[in-house]
């Protein structure tokens, strides 16, 4: 029996390796460095690992190959800018994490137990946090690369591994947290169990598990046309789910409400551009010869999915839960961007990716400094007049609403328009149409917070805004800055993506 | 444009507690705006149709987006009815920004951004451009009303502001498909002269949908009834200051938008909606004189003649004559003069009685004889007496809407009777008659209150006995929009306007 040694192309593996890499340093500082400096040294070696990637992914920008790893990754224009989205996001994120004010002191405590009082008096801190999100990283990355069913589905188990931990990490109401994240398991582990079955039937259809294979047997026609509708439509709820879209939402509004509110700004934003990107992939490149079939489903996914989020974020009273269903809206408006199926398409998607990442990272962010003595306020009565107390960051947070709201001068209205504009060149004017509408739907909720900031007097319950650490400021200020000069001078990001932005077949 | 811009960057640099300066900073930019906007008229050379003041630069290259802005007859009016609306808001509202949720420096920072845009707005040869602005225009003026205004301010400013994303939001989604269609036909472009030539590739359906997106925006801004329900609100909410640039610049860009867009960029569509649109405005024009004589507060009766006021100058421009172009753009200058006049000092009434039911001013006349005569000349121009502004451009609009709908224009008429109903109970009511208890010591105008409004009356007057430096400027560009997509006027015209 032949065994030949697989060839892998490592520059352009360097970025996922080199996370990979950090993340086991930082299990073995975990097991062996002192408790004092265990933070402060996770902290560099998550941050440096993550720049070293990105330098690494610069390297080799204008690099693409379709085997990178034996045909099962494919390095591409298209994966370098989602690779390079996530770094960025996650950087910024783990400036959040950083503050660890909001992670329970010792994951392991049984909720209101002796142990945890104990923990918190010693002032412990959850320091695993740093691999998880690394290793969580990671597969973010390898997930829009993957260019076979079983790569595919291997960086989506592991990816989402590490974040069912990490949404249980809540130092308040942890029972809520832990609840959250046992359902996000459970929910996930459900739709994973979906997704193989997609495999199996789309192996079934073509006896190929790659991107490739599938799509000649597609443009061959030979297969039985049952098994891969019946393939797509499994894949396609296992991706859903992991974006949000409706109806397979249900997990999103707990989770965003019960997780640590840094990790919800990370699952937020980096999860979607990397469930986004492997969606982009799958779509454009394995099934794009068929998009009859699926086309009209995904559609009617996209209309839903944007109207009835629109609509119930309009009753929520909680503000995690309300940008929660405010990222299944914008699920729907990138969907769009996959619908329509072409180049402007994609280079409208990673754009609106990238720019809601960001806007994302920066409301969650601002999130964790409304406090009072127990910890975060998320209750949207109790922000009541934070305009007057704290004018600037009231305002940070208002450019944000303003940028998912889609208003001109901020980067959601690019994105936004772009989007749509691929969309409708595609000839979905439902699509148009509804996702017009319900942005306006969306406008009212956004706007009643900032009503709910400016316009309220302040309610004097001891609701309060902390100082916000250095590592918290620059993630607000950078987010807030790039929202705001993307919105009005956005062309060197366009053109760069336009330039790149294109999947290897 | 770039000047008010410059003076509101200035303003924040200024600490907050010096007050006077914030103030005296604001009123310089204004004025020194106001000037250059004279200059520009002067230098504006009407017999030329072409736009003038031409600047360019790409933006957005990838999508064709422009920053382009030049102006015409139409624009170059509009913009000068804005510069020089401004300082009169700074001088008359001189404490307006204390009363508010923040310091004054917030006011005047949204007082210049707001004027920067509304130049801008009026400015843009680029559609996307135009957009940006149009939609974030509502951003200052939401929170002007929103922190500065009076009564159920935020109720106010969020209707406000709601139904002006959503008219955006239809809009945009009119523009997508209109860009999407330039692709198609020589390239993606967002000028509005290249945009222009589309009209002849569209099926009738696909133009009568993206007129009706753009003109919904525009009928929402403008407004028109049944689209008009948050300006009564607004208006009652805001501050005279914000209300006279809301109603009398803001909404300008409503039925500005009109001729510029719905006209030049549709022009079949436009010749199939008119019946429709007609009939809308002339329910405008006799619903809102209807509600205002029956209005009690007096911004509101304001607001509720703005409403019947607007529905003359969309009568006008559908009437696609030149008469009815011209006289529908003078209309806009004149209106935005008359109501600035009425806000105004309607806002000194109420800020000195502390009430805004017009049955509390009994006697004014005989109390403070300056405030009632400036009202009364205001009043006398909203309802188009002959002699003052609003009398050429009323004559004007109804002649040339006679010449193609004479049963729009009659019914029109009745609008001028319910004028002057509506505007001669109020002052009956409140300047003449017996002195109300609890007014008689109330104070007449200030020298700074009456050097703010000697300007206002002074154009009115003016333009009443001579319009003519405005028409000159206008008419040349009105009949060569109707002309480029041929529209003919229906009689062998006499020489449009005088």
């Amino acid at each position: 029996m032949d065994f030949t040694a697989p060839v892998l192309n490592y520059a352009l593996l360097a970025p996922i390796l080199i996370v990979l890499g950090g993340a086991l340093v930082g299990v073995l500082i975990e097991a062996f460095a002192p408790r004092a400096s265990r933070h402060n040294s996770q902290l560099f070696v998550t941050i440096a690992s993550l720049v070293a990637a990105l330098s690494a992914l610069l390297r080799v920008r204008n690099q693409s190959s379709a085997s990178a790893a034996m045909g099962s990754v494919a390095f591409d224009g298209a994966g370098f800018l989602l690779q390079a989205s996530i770094l960025i996001i996650a950087i910024l994120s783990v400036f959040l994490i950083a503050d660890q004010e909001n992670f329970t002191a010792l994951a392991a405590a049984v909720p209101g137990s002796e142990e945890e009082r104990n923990s918190l008096q010693a002032d412990l801190r959850v320091t695993e946090v740093y691999p998880l999100t690394l290793f969580a990283v990671a597969r973010m990355l390898l997930f829009p690369l993957a260019s076979d069913l079983i790569t595919l589905f291997v960086a989506l188990e592991m990816l989402s591994l590490p974040l069912y931990l990490m949404a249980g990490l809540s130092r308040r109401r942890r029972l809520l947290s832990q609840e959250s994240a046992l359902k996000y398991f459970l929910l996930g582990a459900f739709s994973s169990a979906f997704f193989l079955l997609g495999i199996a039937y789309l192996y079934g259809y073509s006896s190929s598990i790659t991107f490739a294979g599938i799509q000649a047997s597609i443009t061959g026609g030979s297969g039985n046309d049952v098994f891969l509708l019946l393939g797509i439509a499994f894949i396609s709820v296992g991706l859903l789910f992991k974006v949000g879209a409706v109806p397979f939402h249900a997990w999103s509004p707990d989770v965003y409400q019960g997780a640590p509110t840094a990790i919800t700004g990370f699952m937020a934003a980096a999860t979607k551009v990397a469930a986004f990107g492997a969606i982009l992939r799958i779509y454009y490149v394995a099934f794009a010869n068929d998009e009859w079939q699926w086309k009209p489903v995904l559609i009617v996914i996209a209309i839903v999915t944007m109207v009835f989020s629109s609509v119930v974020a309009i009753s929520q009273r909680d503000v995690k839960r309300m940008l929660a269903y405010s990222s299944i809206a914008h699920a729907g408006f990138l969907l769009s961007g996959v619908i329509a199926l072409n180049k402007s398409g994609l280079e409208a998607s990673i754009f609106y990716l990238f720019v809601y990442g960001l806007a994302t990272l920066g409301a969650f962010g601002i999130v964790t400094l409304v406090r009072d003595s127990s910890g975060e306020v998320t209750d949207l009565n109790r922000w009541s007049g934070l305009g007057k107390r704290s004018p600037i960051l009231a305002s940070v947070f208002a450019l944000d609403l303003l940028s998912f709201a889609g208003i001109p001068m901020t980067s959601g209205f690019i994105g936004k328009f772009s989007i749509f504009s691929a969309a409708y060149e595609s000839g979905s004017t439902a699509i148009l149409i509804s996702g017009v509408l319900s942005s306006a739907i969306a406008a009212f909720f956004y706007i009643r917070i900032i009503v709910i900031m400016f316009f309220k007097d302040p309610v004097e319950d001891g609701t309060s805004v902390v100082i916000p650490s250095a590592l918290t400021t620059t993630t607000i200020a950078v987010t807030s800055v790039l929202t705001l000069v993307l919105g009005i001078y956005p062309a060197p990001l366009i053109n760069f993506i336009a330039s790149s932005a294109s999947f290897i077949r | 444009m770039v000047l008010p811009l410059i003076g509101s960057v200035l303003v924040a640099l200024i600490p907050n507690d010096q007050v006077l300066r914030i103030k005296q900073a604001a009123l310089g930019t204004t004025l020194l705006v106001a000037i250059t906007g004279v200059l520009a008229w002067v230098k504006f050379d009407s017999g030329n149709t072409a736009l003038q003041f031409v600047e360019s630069a790409k933006w957005i290259p990838s999508f064709g987006i422009n920053y382009a802005v030049g102006v015409d007859g139409l624009a170059i009016v509009l913009i000068l009815m804005s510069v020089l609306l401004a300082p009169v808001v700074v001088l008359a509202g001189w404490n307006e920004s204390e009363g508010g949720r923040w310091s004054a420096k917030v006011y005047y920072i949204l007082l210049l951004i707001l004027e920067t845009m509304m130049i801008g707005v009026f400015s843009a040869t680029d559609l996307f451009l135009f957009y940006v602005l149009f939609e974030a225009i509502l951003i200052p003026v939401y929170f002007l009303i929103g922190g500065f205004g009076t009564g159920d301010r935020a109720a106010a400013a969020v209707k406000f502001l709601l139904y002006s994303l959503f008219g955006g939001l239809v809009m945009l989604a009119a523009i997508i498909g209109l860009f999407v269609i330039s692709g198609t036909h020589g390239g993606y472009t967002f000028d509005i002269a290249r945009l222009s030539e589309l009209h002849t590739y569209m099926s009738s359906t696909t133009q009568n949908l993206l007129f009706l997106g753009f003109f919904i925006a525009f009928a929402i801004k403008a407004p028109v009834w049944p689209l008009h329900t948050w300006l009564p609100d607004a208006a009652e909410s805001a501050t005279p200051g914000t209300s006279v640039l809301l109603v009398g610049v803001l909404d300008k860009i409503g039925t500005f938008g009109m001729i510029r867009f719905c006209l030049t960029l549709f022009p079949d569509a436009s010749k199939t909606f008119t019946p429709l649109i007609l009939v809308l405005a002339v329910i405008s024009i006799l619903y809102g004189a209807f509600l205002a004589i029956g209005s009690r507060d007096i911004k509101r009766l304001i607001a509720y003649t703005s409403i019947s006021h607007f529905g003359f100058i969309t009568m006008g421009i559908f009437a696609m004559t030149s008469q009815g172009v011209s006289g529908a753009t003078l209309y806009m200058f004149n209106h935005g003069f008359s109501t600035a006049a009425l806000f105004l000092v309607a806002g000194w009434m109420i800020s000195r009685r502390g009430s805004s039911t017009i049955s509390d001013f009994g006697g004014l006349q005989r109390v403070t004889p300056v405030m009632a005569w400036s009202f009364f000349i205001a009043g006398m121009s909203s309802l188009a007496l002959p002699g003052l502004s609003s009398f050429v451009s009323e004559f004007l609009v109804l002649v040339g809407t006679y010449t193609r709908y004479p049963v729009a224009a009659v019914i029109a008429t009745f609008g001028i009777v319910l004028a002057a109903l509506y505007i001669l109970i109020p002052v009956q009511k409140a300047l003449h008659g017996p002195v109300t208890p609890g007014n008689e010591n109330l104070p007449d105008l200030t020298l700074r209150e009456k050097i703010a409004i000697a300007p206002v009356i002074a154009v009115i007057v003016a333009l009443g006995f001579y319009p003519s430096p405005l028409l000159n400027v206008i008419n040349p560009s009105s009949a060569h929009i109707l002309e480029v997509q041929g529209f003919t006027d229906p009689l062998p015209s006499e020489s449009a306007g005088k």
